[in-house]
């Protein structure tokens, strides 16, 4: 396994703020990685600093290359779908898949068309007539098409229906995914992709706070759901979060052994919004 | 090279209406005017002595042809000629301003920008695709259209003429002048290409650096420091007037895309515009490129280069997607 992404003391100051305080990853390849963050925490920031679409202060190494100087190199290891309008409005199907073949070295026709085939789009659409949905679907027939190393993707199921967000993954993780690619996705909407993520990012006030991969996750953190009576003896062991639910008390704990809390009451595998929730606690006030 | 001209080819897909569809439609509209006054002409004028087309008058032609009325009708069709180009390179001035403006700007606003800078292409290559396109495609484009419509034109007097027992075939297709004229037109492009320079660099600069509303920016800065210099006179300290700075500065800034306009910065084209021959001969090509000694040629292309290289910095640096 080789490291895709390395990033040290990345920092990135706009007029006022700071959108990334010395942040610090590595990203391997092979994973699938949801940077998840409130927000303004600095994840599309960091995302347009790893394509070379912004300065930054700091190191950082996308596939052994600096975006910065060669962001026209690293296109064609890198591909990246951004937000769902960002197709050019005046462009026909026929001439996205010509132009998108004639410039970019690692794109097969064949393969974009085979995913064309499974949508209603047609050669001579225009993207201005097409859904938001068709958009996403052209975007993501032209990038699979492209064997690339790294794909980002931020928020690409944005405004879509619950209908093409799902086609939308499961398209990905069938045709496209394997052991020598990378995809770098960000969303709000957690719970959808939780269960195709291998690795798990978040992001508060430009640093990273958490960087785990799931499994360790499911070690690291426990939900204990428990009564009343169990409660104060739960919070003496320090948990990060608590809730009520149907007059149980649920709480979250990081690092705590399961032997110590099994005899409290039930445990469970956080899931990634729940955990968020609590890891960004107080991000707004 | 095959990255490049997909990228001209991707500049004429997204503005085919306006580098093909606006030449083509007003040639057909020039076509057609020219079409309803001979046929005016003819229905109107019948039996007159003497039928006026292009500033020649046609029955003469059929009776007495010295070298010298030859030498005239030749040029009267030449001059014809020219004038359906003039026209296409007017409207064409139009297209390149606008596009230009809008060239590195447009798609920052919808954000496609981050379509295409998703894709393995040099800023570099993206910026000279669109000036390439502005001073070699559109006007290649215009010029063909303008020798296809003043070669119909030619035709349609050619026939006109046949009616009136003047027989101008021979002389459109042996004597030099249709084919001279094309290659007096395609000649033009090297110095279409270098005088426009100055504007296509500034209004790529604009387009590339502006937050929002190139346009007001393009015309605002060179115009505000026009009038700042004309209102302190500060042109003085160089010994030279404020209408210098508007004419080699200004100007050179907003109009250059206007093709021929260097005629207007040499003085010796206009020397003899005492008869209508004489101004002829001074749109001979020679003439033209008897232009290139101005250094309003040279330094024009230097500073648009320079503008041109600023504006690829800018494509480059500009985040505001």
């Amino acid at each position: 396994m080789s490291t895709v992404i390395d990033a040290r003391d990345l920092t990135k100051e706009y007029k006022s703020t700071l959108a990334l305080d010395a942040a610090n990853f590595q990203i391997e390849s092979g994973r699938i990685v949801g940077l998840i963050g409130p927000n303004g925490a600095g994840k599309t920031t960091a995302l347009k600093a790893i394509l070379g679409l912004t300065d930054f202060e700091g190191e950082l190494s996308v596939l052994g290359m600096d975006p910065r100087h060669h962001r026209d190199r690293l296109m064609r290891e890198v591909c990246f779908i951004a937000d769902v309008a960002v197709l050019p409005r005046w462009m026909r199907v026929s001439e996205a898949i010509d132009f998108v073949e004639a410039v970019h070295p690692r794109f097969n026709r064949a393969r974009c068309e085979h995913f064309l085939a499974r949508t209603k789009l047609t050669p001579s659409q225009k993207v201005k007539q097409m859904s938001k949905g068709m958009i996403v679907q052209l975007h993501l027939a032209l990038v699979m098409a492209i064997d690339a190393r790294l794909l980002v993707l931020d928020e690409p199921t944005l405004g879509l229906d619950i209908l093409y967000r799902k086609q939308f993954y499961q398209t990905l993780l069938e045709d496209y995914f394997d052991e020598n690619k990378t995809i770098i996705v960000t969303t709000h909407q957690v719970e959808e992709i939780e269960h195709i993520l291998t690795d798990l990012m978040f992001i508060r006030d430009g640093q990273i706070v958490l960087n785990t991969n799931m499994d360790d996750m499911g070690e690291r953190f426990v939900e204990l759901m428990t009564s009343a009576e169990h409660a104060d003896a739960a919070r003496a062991l320090g948990p990060l979060d608590e809730r009520h639910v149907f007059g149980k008390c649920v709480f979250l704990f990081d690092g705590v052994s399961r032997e110590q809390l099994e005899p409290l009451g039930e445990l469970r595998r956080p899931s990634v919004s729940d955990l968020f929730v609590a890891t960004m606690k107080g991000t707004y006030e | 090279m095959k990255t490049f001209s997909w990228l001209i080819k991707r500049e004429f897909w997204e503005h085919r209406g306006s580098f093909f569809w606006a030449p083509v439609i007003t040639a057909c509209v020039m076509l057609a005017l020219n079409l309803m006054g001979i046929i005016t002409g003819e229905v109107f004028l019948r039996g007159h002595p003497s039928v006026m087309v292009d500033g020649t008058h046609l029955d003469m032609i059929g009776h007495y042809l010295t070298a010298e009325q030859l030498r005239q009708v030749g040029a009267g069709l030449d001059m014809s000629m020219l004038s359906v180009t003039g026209v296409l390179s007017t409207i064409m001035a139009i297209v390149v301003f606008f596009y230009c403006l809008g060239a590195l700007y447009d798609d920052r606003r919808d954000r496609s920008i981050l379509f295409w800078k998703s894709l393995p292409i040099s800023d570099r290559d993206t910026v000279l695709s669109k000036v390439i396109s502005a001073t070699v495609l559109v006007p290649v484009i215009t010029i063909v259209v303008g020798i296809l419509a003043g070669l119909s034109m030619l035709v349609m007097v050619a026939i006109t003429a046949t009616f009136h027992g003047a027989n101008l075939w021979t002389m459109l297709w042996t004597a030099p002048h249709p084919f001279q004229m094309i290659a007096h037109l395609l000649a033009m492009i090297p110095l279409i290409f270098l005088w426009a320079l100055p504007t296509i660099g500034w209004l790529l600069l604009c387009s590339a650096a502006a937050r929002s509303k190139p346009f007001l920016w393009a015309l605002a800065v060179p115009v505000g420091a026009g009038i700042i210099v004309s209102w302190f006179s500060l042109m003085g300290v160089f010994n030279l007037s404020s209408t210098w700075f508007w004419q080699h500065i200004v100007a050179r800034m907003l109009l250059s895309v206007f093709p021929g306009g260097w005629m207007a910065y040499d003085p010796s084209i206009f020397q003899h515009t005492e008869s209508p021959m004489a101004l002829y001969d001074s749109l001979s090509l020679g003439h033209m490129y008897a232009s290139l000694v101005q250094p309003e040629f040279w330094v024009g292309a230097i500073a648009g280069i320079a503008m041109i290289t600023l504006a690829i910095f800018m494509r480059g640096h500009r985040d505001d997607s």
